[in-house]
């Protein structure tokens, strides 16, 4: 796995989640992910071309992202509303955005799309690469969530 | 910092003009309007008085670039104060941004004084 892309991703998402929502979060052991179940109850979809293809996503426990989205609107968010799915897809966004930026640093330039979101118990991501499905999982003090990076083979 | 002005946030996403809004209110902002995107932005120039607009760059229909370009295009907006907010921090968005006559930039993420800062640059 490219691991330069793999660290930038990581360090976009650790740095989103501070800075934007006051989250700290921990990375768990990463894997190889053989079925397309997500790992949580929301997630982001973005879709990075340029020197390689693939998508990212981050799939959030309903715990994690409601403490995420409650820090970053500065009220109590309880239920997964179409306000969480708007939040998540931002916060895809800007890890794609701060991502690519460190990548740019690198001498690696991506583009990224406009991401997508899906929600529910036990969904299905569609990565838009047949490439192996690298898995991060991370926990925060609230929950856990799920960062997925499939690159074209 | 005259926070009596008119402030248009423009964002596709609601989280952001959300997020905006709040730091824009905590400063003491209370004229806040908003769009969802470039085009829906411009009709909404035409008919309010803004003194500053706050803008993403990745939008539906027309992109905050192209926003950009449009409100520079029009001598009644030529020196309207333009603050970009986005996540898209290439090189060549900022250099693009930059010739197209924006007042400042802000990459996503960011923090309340960042934006603070930034209004105080543009707005003294």
């Amino acid at each position: 796995m490219d691991s330069t892309l793999i660290n930038a991703i990581v360090n976009a998402t650790l740095n989103v989640l501070r800075t934007m929502a006051s989250v700290s979060s921990w990375a768990g052991k990463p894997y190889l992910k053989v079925d397309d179940v997500a790992r949580g109850d929301v997630t982001g979809v973005i879709g990075m071309t340029g020197e390689a293809n693939g998508t990212i996503s981050l799939t959030f426990d309903e715990a994690s992202i409601l403490n995420i989205v409650s820090n970053l609107f500065g009220e109590e968010i309880s239920d997964l509303n179409r306000d969480v799915s708007d939040a998540v897809g931002e916060l895809t966004n800007m890890i794609s955005g701060q991502a690519r930026r460190e990548l740019e640093e690198a001498g690696r330039l991506f583009k990224g799309a406009v991401p997508s979101v899906i929600t529910g118990k036990n969904h299905r991501i569609s990565h838009f690469t047949r490439g192996p499905i690298f898995a991060i999982p991370f926990k925060t003090e609230a929950g856990q969530f799920t960062i997925e990076v499939c690159l074209e083979p | 910092m005259d926070t009596t002005i008119k402030i248009l946030i423009v964002d596709d996403f609601a989280t952001m003009r959300r997020i905006l809004k709040n730091i824009l209110k905590k400063i003491g902002f209370t004229h806040i309007i908003e769009a969802d995107d470039g085009s829906n932005a411009l009709k909404v120039l035409e008919k309010e008085k803004v003194d500053l607009v706050i803008s993403d760059w990745n939008m539906p229909k027309m992109t905050g670039i192209e926003f950009l370009k449009a409100v520079r295009s029009n001598t009644a907006f030529k020196d309207l104060p333009f603050l970009m907010v986005t996540a898209e921090a290439q090189k060549q968005n900022i250099i693009e941004a930059v010739q197209a006559g924006v007042s400042n930039y802000v990459v996503k993420p960011f923090t309340e004084e960042v934006i603070t800062e930034k209004l105080v640059k543009i707005l003294g």
